[in-house]
């Protein structure tokens, strides 16, 4: 039977590069001994992305993308279609979770420098499948087609006839029509369901290929690279991704499971922020309703959007807020040349570097919780003054990391 | 890897400017192919025609009272303003961004102080110029929420910005200009026409 076996694999082989494959990315692909849990959000972000292409395909087999139909189908999904509501919590949940392991995932390597050479191109592309994932999280939740989708599409797609000479133009070539309509949800479905997750497992796959070019960062952030077994040429605090980290991840998929089915069961809406209450009202395009925010997940960005006011340099707050709205997503691909600290993880960073991160995780919770509320003046204050911090993080990065006093860096991996 | 990409310091001349003429063909043809996908994505010949203008009729609206129409799938309100709404408008006037409507958002016919044919009906888009939310009809007087220097108008629930009673929008507020006055006429006392001057433009 083995040998039956050897001779096919052979077979295969010498027409595809299948076993070498296998051993460059999991048997003989090393990865630093020292990862620990913040490592888990990785392969737990592809487990998500194959969980919303599993149950999205299903959803389309009784979704319908017509303004006059689609509420109704996405209400038949839940109620008539044979466990519909378990496939839409998937989706719906998965959506969210996404957001979640993404955003773990990329605190990560703010905490540990993952992004720092020679990784930069790697967290370039992982920016990008960001992009991507915010893009097919706002074209899916206009999918449903209730007061929240239409009013949540009317203000992003509003965006682009701020710019100027064009932006009208822009407009009406993205809804396909003079306002928001059936033609825009028709081709919102297009892009959620067959451009956007065709570029996003792309862009995966590249990210891959990217991690395994470089390697792995781990949590000392030192190369594991330039400490090699001068006769197996292995680093030698390297261990091979498979069986150890396959191991290790379906521990962490395990315990991700656990709460993911925990939200799936007993609070799927997650008390609005998940899926919003005003969601399950069909699309009124002749009234807003009385509160409007975007899921949790855009709500720190939001904050940035309304927190401008005041007009200057001839440019109107409507454009400021777009532009600082975008410029707090797009900053993040800078931090791999905004860093100048001699050394790549928190570990062996300063005190005002970890004092700058602490004060950018709470300027995000704020901005974010902040997103979710009625705009008052004090809360609109509030909204500027976290602006101003969170970009103070980026901004001022080249200065204090320099300034900052740091630890020597370990020869060897610790624990 | 690198000799693949630095192969052109060893082509011909002739070489060269066919590897050049053929991208440049390449370019053309590939922005060729892209237009009638790009024009695709236009509003369709049945969105344009779609934009026919409504016939209101306005004869039960009461002094106070707000009705709201649809039109080109935008909301369109009718005002009937009270004398005391009315006097508002100038109270409100040094809060007010563009007071004098000199912003092209109104045809020229309502780009006085009451923004309007006839000074009591307000016939405006319901979109805040802002991101495109339907603000909220608030005529109460200086509620809690919004102050004790509310005298009534148009709050929008998104983002804040304030309107006045006859849609002028409020200075540092996110909306940049006042709401947009469509085209519209009497053909009789009670009867409205939106999104035309005349029936014959109609």
């Amino acid at each position: 039977m083995s040998k039956q076996n050897n001779s096919f694999l052979e077979w295969i082989d010498k027409r595809f590069p299948l076993v070498s494959t296998w051993k460059e990315h999991f048997t003989e692909y090393y990865a630093p001994k020292n990862f620990n849990f913040w490592y888990f959000f990785g392969s737990l972000a592809l487990l998500v992305l194959v969980n919303q292409l599993v149950t999205g395909i299903f959803l389309t087999m009784s979704y319908k993308p017509d303004s006059s139909l689609a509420f109704a189908s996405v209400e038949y999904i839940m109620r008539d279609v044979e466990f519909g509501w378990l496939i839409r919590y998937m989706h719906s949940t998965g959506a969210s979770m996404f957001f979640v392991v993404v955003y773990l995932h990329m605190f990560r390597g703010m905490m540990y420098g993952s992004y720092r050479k020679p990784r930069e191109l790697l967290w370039l592309i992982g920016m990008a499948i960001f992009f991507v994932l915010m893009s097919l999280a706002f074209t899916g939740y206009i999918l449903p087609w209730g007061q929240m989708s239409y009013w949540g599409a009317q203000v992003i797609v509003s965006m682009f006839e701020a710019i100027p000479f064009i932006g009208e133009t822009l407009h009406n070539w993205i809804l396909g029509d003079f306002m928001l309509s059936d033609a825009a949800l028709n081709r919102f479905f297009a892009y959620h369901v067959v451009t956007l997750p065709v570029l996003i497992v792309v862009l995966v796959f590249v990210h891959i290929i990217a991690l395994h070019e470089v390697g792995s960062n781990n949590p000392d952030g030192i190369e594991i690279k330039e400490n090699k077994n001068p006769e197996t040429k292995i680093p030698v605090d390297g261990i091979p991704f498979h069986p150890y980290y396959t191991v290790k991840d379906i521990f962490g998929v395990v315990v991700f499971l656990i709460v993911f089915c925990g939200i799936i069961f007993f609070a799927p809406e997650m008390g609005g922020y998940f899926l919003e209450h005003n969601n399950f009202i069909p699309a009124d395009t002749l009234k807003t309703p009385d509160h409007i925010a975007p899921v949790w997940y855009f709500t720190p960005y939001y904050s940035m959007l309304r927190a401008v006011t005041v007009n200057f340099l001839w440019v109107d707050a409507k454009l400021w807020g777009v532009f600082l709205m975008v410029a707090g997503v797009a900053i993040f691909c800078f931090l791999p040349w905004l860093d100048r600290s001699p050394v790549k993880s928190i570990r062996y960073k300063g005190p005002i570097f970890k004092f700058a991160l602490t004060l950018f995780v709470i300027s995000f919770f704020v901005l974010g919780w902040l997103g979710t509320q009625q705009p008052t003046p004090l809360y609109t204050l509030l909204a500027q003054i976290f602006s101003v911090i969170y970009f103070a993080f980026f901004i001022l990065m080249p200065w204090y990391s320099k300034i900052d006093k740091t630890k020597p860096e370990p020869k060897r991996v610790t624990k | 890897m690198a000799d693949s990409f630095s192969i052109d310091s060893k082509m011909s001349g002739r070489r060269k400017f066919l590897v050049a003429a053929t991208s440049v063909a390449g370019g053309v043809a590939g922005v060729g192919i892209a237009t009638p996908f790009v024009l695709s994505m236009m509003p369709s010949e049945r969105a344009k025609a779609a934009g026919a203008p409504v016939e209101v009729d306005i004869s039960k609206l009461e002094a106070g009272m707000l009705l709201m129409v649809e039109w080109r799938g935008r909301v369109v309100w009718i005002l009937d303003r009270t004398p005391s709404m009315l006097a508002t408008l100038e109270k409100l006037e040094p809060k007010l961004a563009d007071p004098n409507s000199e912003k092209n958002q109104q045809p020229d016919y309502a780009t006085n102080r009451t923004r309007s044919i006839k000074p009591e009906i307000l016939v405006v888009e319901g979109i805040c110029t802002h991101l495109g939310c339907s603000p909220v009809f608030r005529k109460d007087i200086a509620p809690e929420d919004l102050g004790p220097d509310w005298l009534g108008g148009f709050f929008c629930p998104c983002h804040g910005s304030k309107f006045d009673l006859a849609g002028r929008v409020y200075k540092s507020v996110p909306a940049p200009t006042n709401l947009v006055v469509p085209p519209h006429t009497y053909l009789s006392d009670n009867v409205l026409l939106i999104g035309a001057e005349s029936k014959e433009s109609a």
